[in-house]
């Protein structure tokens, strides 16, 4: 079984580490290091380094490439300069996702996309059917490369001991190509965290190298190596979706609350007939955080009841560690997603009371 | 290193149980602890609560998954571990200590015989870590 598996280029330097490896999307990865809580406290008030190379990346290269870009995401992807990200969704015709992904502006005819791991294949596939008329290529250069995400506070200051990259200068959502310990990287201040960070694209054979050196400087601002347990519940509390869990092609833009990375004005785009549909009859539901007053942390799958019917399910429940809560994301009718309003989820055999509240649950001091 | 304590018998499903004058202290093993992680919170039974042998009597939360709890024997609850409601971290600092669960008085101490000594579980795990 675990044979399938796709590894990481950097599984046998995991192993090394001590991991505890589970699976994930059709890969095997590290689960967690020293310890979930551990590593996600790192991550808050100093460093963490993850490896996400079973991310997909996909290149899009062409004179037709935005315009291929505009036609399958519902975010305006005119609006980026060179070396500028843009969190955005692959829609269907229904305004439900495909996918969300980023999308990075190289040049005006090279772009990269980077894609949940499950849905690599699908979002290539995706994209190149509705390539039609377009001048533009679609590469899955997942394989020849790696992705480091190095992620808190003491990121940058960490990064700067190994590269010349003048890192103060990448704003939020840009990236810069240059040298982290002697090899060539795209360097991009993102992540999935809540954090300050920065994500690495790596050439495939030299990850191993930069994530040694990476941890070797960052030890002594406290950075530990974090696995997806930490990354799962990081995400969270930041509120930031996972695909196929709090979004997948069922639920629409709107309904998943992202209706900033929906811009209806840009132009044609897969969905939009139905997202302005949607926009103008109003919503029958939509995606909330909530708080369960109850030590039993609320899970995914665990029903949701409002005046006792079921009404959906917890698409995402978790202990978080540093706000010391337990949260979680869900559906509920429209009617019923104003901050403060009460619902119930069945934990086993219980009923325990919720509350929806505003997200994010945990936002970075600045 | 006392991994598997020689005063504990284990079950399959990685609980122990250490057993004075037909009560029996129950609580989970070193090795299950450190396989679910960093523990967050512990659901136990009420005292005056029976159960047979096999029986789910609670649940382990960690970050990351729930496990259920099996009554290594058949037992009413005598005392349940409510530090484990503050503290539910115990049951990875002090598994077979501070960490215990639930305490049941034995209604047939014949049972003890199908548990594992420590030696046995010790084989056991080494065989489910192969897996």
């Amino acid at each position: 079984m675990t044979a399938q598996l796709k590894r990481s280029p950097l599984h046998e330097t995991h192993e090394a580490l001590g991991a505890r490896f589970t699976e994930f999307a059709g890969w095997l990865l590290p689960l967690q290091y020293t310890g979930a809580i551990e590593e996600h406290l790192a991550v808050r008030t100093a460093a963490g380094l993850f490896d996400v190379s079973h991310m997909g990346r996909l290149e899009i290269r062409g004179r037709g490439a935005l315009a291929l870009i505009q036609k399958v995401t519902c975010n305006d992807a005119a609006r980026l300069r060179d070396h500028q990200v843009q969190y955005s969704a692959l829609t269907t015709e229904r305004g439900t996702f495909v996918d969300d992904l980023t999308v990075y502006r190289v040049r005006e005819d090279h772009f990269l996309l980077c894609v949940n791991a499950a849905n690599r294949e699908k979002d290539a596939r995706w994209i190149r059917e509705h390539r039609e008329g377009e001048e533009a290529e679609v590469y899955d250069v997942s394989d020849q490369l790696a992705q480091l995400a190095l992620q808190g506070p003491a990121a940058s200051e960490i990064l700067q001991l190994l590269t010349d990259v003048q890192l103060e200068h990448i704003r939020f959502y840009w990236f810069e190509q240059g040298e982290v310990a002697g090899v060539s990287c795209l360097i991009s201040r993102t992540g999935y965290t809540g954090e300050d960070g920065f994500e690495l694209y790596v050439p495939a054979a030299s990850a191993e190298w930069v994530w040694n050196r990476l941890l070797d400087v960052g030890q002594a601002a406290g950075l530990k190596p974090c696995g997806l347990a930490a990354r799962n519940t990081l995400r969270l509390e930041a509120r930031m979706l996972l695909y196929g869990h709090d979004m997948d092609e069922t639920t629409t833009v709107w309904e998943a609350d992202l209706g900033w990375i929906v811009k209806l004005e840009k132009g044609d785009f897969i969905g939009r007939d139905a997202l302005r549909r949607q926009k103008e009859e109003g919503l029958q539901r939509k995606l909330v955080g909530f708080e369960v007053h109850d030590r039993a942390p609320a899970r995914e799958g665990y029903p949701v009841l409002v005046q006792g019917h079921v009404v959906g399910q917890v698409t995402s429940g978790s202990y978080a560690p540093f706000l010391q809560k337990n949260i979680g994301l869900t559906y509920l009718p429209i009617e019923h997603t104003t901050i403060g309003a009460r619902f119930h989820i069945r934990v086993r055999e219980r009923e325990v009371e919720a509350e929806v509240v505003p997200t994010p649950f945990y936002k970075r001091p600045r | 290193m006392a991994t598997y304590p020689e005063d504990c018998l284990y079950t399959r499903e990685h609980e122990w149980i250490r057993v004075e004058d037909d009560v029996g202290v129950i609580g989970i093993t070193d090795y299950a602890q450190e396989a679910l992680g960093d523990i967050v919170y512990v659901e136990l039974p009420s005292v005056g609560d029976h159960f047979s042998q096999g029986e789910p009597f609670g649940n382990v939360e960690s970050v990351k998954a729930v496990s259920e709890l099996y009554m290594p024997v058949s037992g009413e609850v005598v005392e349940v571990n409510a530090d484990l409601t503050e503290s539910p971290q115990l049951v990875n600092e002090d598994p077979y200590g501070d960490g215990w669960m639930v305490k049941i008085a034995l209604s047939d101490p014949t049972e003890l015989e199908t548990l594992m000594s420590a030696s046995e579980y010790e084989e056991y795990v080494k065989e489910e870590k192969k897996k």
